[in-house]
């Protein structure tokens, strides 16, 4: 293999970004499964949906900053009139319901998206102060990449200190521990159920703007990240953030290792390892129910 | 206010019953099945051959007489076979047009061939199509992907270019378009370094794999990527800061037209080479792209090119006196004119065209992106590769 220490730091680097993208999408899903006991097949959609209004938002205003807000916030109004119309009615309707309904919603959603925005795919400029490269740990990396890294451990230590130090992650790790447990204790259940489903429709949307300068936006982006998304969630185990971490660190760094020291087998090995898991702990490897 | 609804009511359903009439009268012509993705990656694909296409047949004065029916073969391959067997057994086409996808065109090979309906290609680039696996009823008007990428091996060992690393899509297409170019380049005195075959519609993020390339150290990297993977792998080489040290050639869908603008700055500087580019300086090619922009509001790209020759190939066989199946295949291989791509004919030997490929670097002019052409190999044409017609 070829490369010094230089070669291998700029991969770590890469490996660590492509996780904390996976990261911003696994956690919303993971803890939208795992306290509403909810399967939305559409986060990927909305992870689409965040990239095209940052596309358009960025092109109307100017600025990729202000793309960066208008995309989570187009994406959790969009997912409160999803919840208000359609989940909340789904709540109770078992899996294989809500997957056939939230399978649904990711065809009309894309289909929404070409309508709209059409079938070429969208390039989303970088921001100025963030394009070409800049000197990182000893390596000439992508400053936008730095960034991307960036956001997704300031996320990661925002949602620690949340469900960790506040009284509203009490509740919440309380629901996904027992739902009808902490509902007897007084903890108002069902809205602390929107409110996670808002933050997670918020996350999926920033994590598509975040990505569209690197992957650029198309109608298939939200298909393609899905599965990637349902493994972390899978592997990490449902409902936890820990999980969620562990999850898109591995998913991340075999992708990247993968495509670098097994090119032929890189898109195998994560479907080993999932099979792997699901054999061993079915689980995942942290789920939040001990 | 009602009786003037009522009149609209009427004149509706009178345009309507015209319309009608005119569809009986139409279908008395040849019966046109188009086959293309009009969903998945290559949708936008599509859609240009498509207004390519319909463009040629307005343009002869004779859009009338070819009434379409529209297939969509959601680049699947067993969905293209379904498609193309209820294109010949239920509407019973005349001649099927289109295909994007090597995968679908190879595996709606042998129905074709064995139902003898013409089929003209408007895309889909597999060599084996026009060579061992070549049909009577095959014919391509689009380009071969050995025949894009041949010419670009000597013309980068001509400029001095010694050490390549490539990097293509593991599917057909990546591997036939890269084989090309390997071959013609080692002859020309260079050497292929490097070489990664990325994991097709899967990969998103190139930048372990621009990392390995950068570590080789190449005088340049060439690649092939369309569509979606293009504009990404186009970007990520830019942000790596690569380009400063390492330029990107490669075959021209690279930078293609259709989403050069989606890649925005990062696309300057790149070269390709293709069959066309809508900077020609022949009166073909402005007459085209002019109409075309008037019509559809954009530059055309080669798709639309693709779909016009395919629309003026049938013309011409239909013009020269073809009106069933098996005089539409034995006219389509005969036809000869100047496209707006320049001079072309269909190769007798394999039923694949002999065209111009053209070399061209992309630049920026002002906010917009456009090609400069940098060098021109005429007339050029494949090999029979094993192909008896």
């Amino acid at each position: 293999m070829s490369g010094g220490i230089d070669f291998w730091t700029t991969q770590v680097l890469n490996g660590l970004q492509l996780s904390m993208l996976l990261f911003l999408l696994s956690i919303g899903l993971t803890v939208i499964f795992g306290l509403l006991h909810f399967v939305n097949l559409a986060h990927g959609a909305l992870y689409m949906l965040g990239a095209y209004v940052g596309v358009s938002a960025a092109s109307a205003l100017g600025s990729f900053w202000a793309a960066l807000a208008a995309g989570p916030a187009a994406v959790t109004l969009i997912g409160i009139a999803l919840y208000l119309a359609l989940i909340r009615r789904m709540r109770r309707a078992g899996p294989m319901n809500q997957v056939l309904v939230t399978f649904g919603l990711i065809f009309v959603i894309v289909d929404v998206v070409r309508i709209v925005w059409g079938d070429v795919a969208l390039g989303l400029e970088q921001p100025a102060m963030l394009s070409g490269p800049v000197e990182f740990l000893g390596v000439s990396y992508p400053a936008y990449r730095v960034f991307v890294i960036a956001t997704g451990l300031a996320v990661m230590a925002g949602l620690s200190l949340l469900l960790n130090r506040t009284q509203i992650g009490a509740m919440i790790r309380a629901g996904v521990e027992n739902d009808a447990m902490a509902a007897c204790l007084g903890i108002d259940v069902e809205r602390l159920f929107f409110i996670v489903f808002c933050v997670g429709c918020a996350l999926a949307g920033l994590a598509g703007v975040i990505a569209a300068p690197v992957f650029s936006a198309t109608p298939d982006m939200g298909t393609a990240i899905l599965i990637p998304t349902l493994i972390v969630v899978v592997i990490g185990g449902l409902g936890s953030l820990n999980g969620a971490i562990l999850g898109s660190m591995i998913v991340g760094f075999i992708q990247t290792f993968g495509a670098v020291v097994t090119p032929g087998l890189a898109s195998v090995m994560v479907y080993l390892l999932l099979a792997a898991v699901l054999i061993a702990r079915p689980e995942g490897l942290l789920p939040a129910r001990g | 206010m009602g009786r003037r609804l009522n009149a609209a009511l009427v004149a509706g359903s009178v345009a309507a019953a015209v319309a009608a009439g005119l569809a009986t009268v139409a279908s008395a012509g040849t019966r046109v099945g188009l086959l293309l993705p009009k969903s998945g990656v290559y949708a936008a694909l599509g859609q240009e051959i498509d207004d390519g296409f319909v463009m040629a047949l307005e343009e002869s004065g004779m859009a009338g007489n070819f009434p379409i029916v529209r297939e969509d073969t959601e680049v699947k391959p067993p969905v293209g076979v379904a498609k193309a067997r209820k294109l010949v057994l239920q509407d019973e086409v005349d001649v099927i047009v289109g295909i994007v996808s090597s995968g679908v065109l190879g595996a709606v090979r042998d129905f074709i061939h064995e139902s003898r309906v013409p089929l003209i290609v408007a895309n889909a680039g597999n060599d084996d199509a026009t060579g061992a696996a070549c049909s009577r009823y095959i014919v391509r008007v689009s380009f071969s992907n050995a025949q894009v990428n041949r010419p670009m091996g000597p013309w980068m060992a001509a400029q001095g270019i010694r050490k390549v690393y490539t990097l293509a899509p593991d599917y057909k297409a990546g591997h036939d378009m890269i084989d090309a170019f390997t071959r013609t380049f080692t002859e020309a005195g260079g050497e292929v370094i490097g070489s990664d075959y990325t994991p097709f519609q899967k990969t998103q993020d190139f930048g372990p794999y621009l990392t390995k390339a950068k570590a080789a150290d190449p005088d340049a990297i060439f690649v092939f990527y369309a569509g979606g993977e293009a504009i990404s792998f186009v970007k990520q080489y830019d942000s790596f800061g690569i380009k400063a040290d390492i330029p990107l050639y490669g075959s021209g869908f690279l930078t293609s037209p259709l989403y050069v603008n989606a890649q925005g700055p990062a696309a300057a500087g790149v070269i390709g080479s293709l069959h066309f580019v809508p900077t020609l300086d022949t009166p073909e090619a402005r007459v085209f792209v002019e109409s075309f922009k008037a019509r559809f509001g954009h530059t055309p790209s080669e798709y639309a090119v693709q779909g016009y020759d395919a629309g003026r190939v049938l013309v011409e066989a239909i013009k020269s006196g073809a009106s069933d199946r098996e005089s539409i295949a034995a006219a389509l291989p005969k036809t000869s004119y100047t496209s707006p791509r320049g001079p072309v004919s269909i190769d007798p030997a394999t039923n694949n065209i002999v065209q111009n490929i053209y070399i061209f670097e992309t630049v920026a002019e002002g906010d917009a992106l456009t090609q400069k052409v940098l060098g021109v190999v005429e007339n050029v044409q494949d090999p029979p590769n094993g192909c008896t017609l």
